[in-house]
């Protein structure tokens, strides 16, 4: 597979997964991961230094399934929606596993209309194909700043 | 003059308070000038604030940036080990002495117009202190000594370093009180590391957040986690411990009477909803490191302490005011330095249970903003504290708000309200 396929199928995954969240079809999510994954939700400081907790850490597709059922079953937040936007992949290897880091924004709109923003980073991602489709192997979602406005209920 | 009018606040002294402690004036949530006032009598009085981990801090010239309530501060360590702590903020024109998080340094030097300080926090030169060319300078008889940033007295206990600014404080066992120094030993056995750290800004003020930490009535209704996936009952046992003073408190959720470690699965097995029971219980493969039968300990130091052990998830949490109406919660994520790579791998998992998307806490990031919003006008309405009686003494029950009268004692003592 050439580069600009490689980045052609990264940026529809990545749109393809910004949609799945913005469109509130969490139930879909974990299905971009691969059922080994790690998925990570940290801060630029936190991955510098070397610490592994993230705000959250799921080392298995089960996990983020539950994360989906506790939104829907357990937890309590005020109504808010995302909208992701996603840079260009940059390609760090390729091969049977894609190593990219990808920018992404997220605005968050509240009830009753505010808007903030309420994350900006990277998307430090491995990825591979199973069953024709690209998977995150690996999604360490690095949020430039440590400060997480009020609560993170919906995935980034 | 240029034509605007000034409102003048009501100042605090005009605000009316019910006698006791089961009814809370909201205007304590709302006005300036308590806030104003709340950074002089209750975190510059006789408190001990936490400041930062000794572990932050390990070598000589390591250094942290943190803040007393409202005040910008820096943590250092000087020559022999010795913790030191002072205002961030330069004796010459107020600017921020250190402008990092943290780092190491020999001494710190004000940016503005380089005036030095030593790892003390002493003024130690003055930029062209004698002029230039013999021109200009300071006066011959100027005294460094006589100013400088305001200095902490410190004291480690359990790794946790304190500071206070007042000489009324007492020393921290007897600050804390025998049950809760208990209680911080009992998860303190061992030199921790630090595994993460998050801000969570949140949108109320600095109270609603201690109180919502002291409040055990509200656990298991607001944060329906542990019940919709079945993972205790809420007949557990446990209790709330309150410090003689009501300043402090801990409050404990004991493991049922089988042995806790299959308990989760077990009850996840048998649920009949098999939508609610967790696809990877292995979140909750809990083990007694702390070798008693305490699943959940929540720990409070008056004013913004807490230390929270969680199954294996360990944290401590610091509130830091933001005016009257917001603040921030500084979440340090903890392991044990001698952790197995199993027993860190838990932790990790568990991570999820807490923090700004914590399974069980991320109600407790927007429910302060709540009642913000929803008092907006009740400056002279009351919420009712009442579960429990009206004391401030330690209950073998967790329905009670015994905890949350204990901070409104201590802080109408402080406040002289």
């Amino acid at each position: 597979m050439s580069d600009a396929d490689t980045l052609f199928r990264l940026s529809s995954l990545n749109t393809a997964y910004a949609s799945c969240i913005d469109a509130d079809k969490l139930e879909e999510w974990p299905s971009f991961f691969v059922e080994n994954c790690l998925y990570k939700v940290t801060t630029a400081d936190n991955y510098k230094r070397g610490y592994a907790a993230g705000v959250v850490y799921a080392d298995s597709r089960a996990m983020l399934q539950d994360r989906v059922s506790a939104l829907r079953n357990a937890n309590i937040y005020e109504r808010h929606t995302y909208r992701h936007i996603v840079g260009m992949p940059l390609l760090l290897s390729t091969g049977d596993e894609i190593k990219a880091e990808t920018p992404f924004l997220v605005i968050r709109t509240m009830r009753d209309g505010r808007m903030d923003v309420f994350s900006a980073g990277v998307y430090l991602d491995r990825v591979r194909e199973e069953d024709g489709k690209l998977r995150f192997v690996e999604r360490l979602v690095i949020c430039d700043s440590q400060r997480f406005d009020t609560l993170l209920a919906i995935p980034l | 003059m240029d034509g605007t009018i000034v409102q003048p606040g009501r100042g605090i002294s005009q605000h009316a308070w019910p006698p006791g402690v089961t009814r809370v004036p909201y205007w304590v949530y709302q006005e300036q000038d308590v806030a104003r006032a709340e950074q002089a009598r209750i975190f510059q009085g006789p408190v001990w604030n936490f400041l930062c981990l000794d572990v932050d801090i390990p070598n000589q010239g390591d250094f942290r940036t943190t803040f007393v309530g409202e005040m910008p501060i820096v943590v250092a360590r000087g020559e022999n080990g010795a913790v030191h702590a002072f205002e961030n903020r330069c004796a010459h024109r107020g600017a921020l002495i250190v402008l990092e998080d943290s780092g190491s340094a020999k001494d710190f030097g004000c940016v503005y117009h380089a005036w030095r300080y030593d790892l003390c926090g002493n003024l130690a030169s003055v930029a062209f202190r004698n002029g230039v060319n013999g021109q200009g300078g300071m006066p011959k008889d100027f005294d460094m000594r006589s100013v400088g940033p305001r200095k902490f007295r410190t004291t480690n206990f359990c790794g946790l370093v304190f500071g206070t600014l007042s000489e009324a404080t007492p020393p921290i066992e007897q600050f804390l009180g025998e049950a809760i120094t208990a209680r911080i030993r009992r998860v303190l056995t061992k030199p921790v590391e630090v595994i993460g750290r998050f801000t969570q800004p949140l949108p109320n003020n600095w109270k609603l957040y201690a109180e919502n930490v002291k409040d055990t009535y509200h656990a298991s209704l607001l944060h329906l986690f542990f019940a919709t996936f079945r993972i205790t009952r809420l007949s557990q046992g446990g209790g709330i411990l309150i410090s003689e003073s009501g300043a402090h408190h801990a409050s404990t959720t004991l493991a049922p009477a089988q042995t806790p470690d299959t308990t989760y699965r077990d009850a996840g097995l048998r649920s009949d909803k098999e939508d609610f029971r967790l696809a990877d219980p292995g979140l909750l493969e809990v083990r007694n490191e702390f070798g008693d039968n305490i699943q959940l300990q929540i720990l409070s130091v008056f004013p913004g302490f807490v230390l929270q052990q969680i199954h294996n998830c360990l944290a401590v949490r610091q509130i830091v005011p933001r005016g009257p109406d917001a603040m921030d919660l500084h979440w340090t994520y903890l392991g044990f330095a001698d952790d197995t790579p199993d027993m860190r791998a838990l932790r990790l998992k568990q991570c999820n249970l807490v923090g700004p998307a914590g399974f069980v806490s991320m109600e407790d990031g927007c429910v302060g903003g709540f009642v913000q919003r929803g008092t907006a006008t009740a400056e002279d309405e009351e919420s009712v504290v009442e579960m429990g009686g009206s004391g401030t003494e330690s209950q073998s029950t967790r329905a009670t708000e015994s905890a949350v009268r204990g901070f409104w004692k201590n802080w109408r003592e402080l406040m002289e309200v």
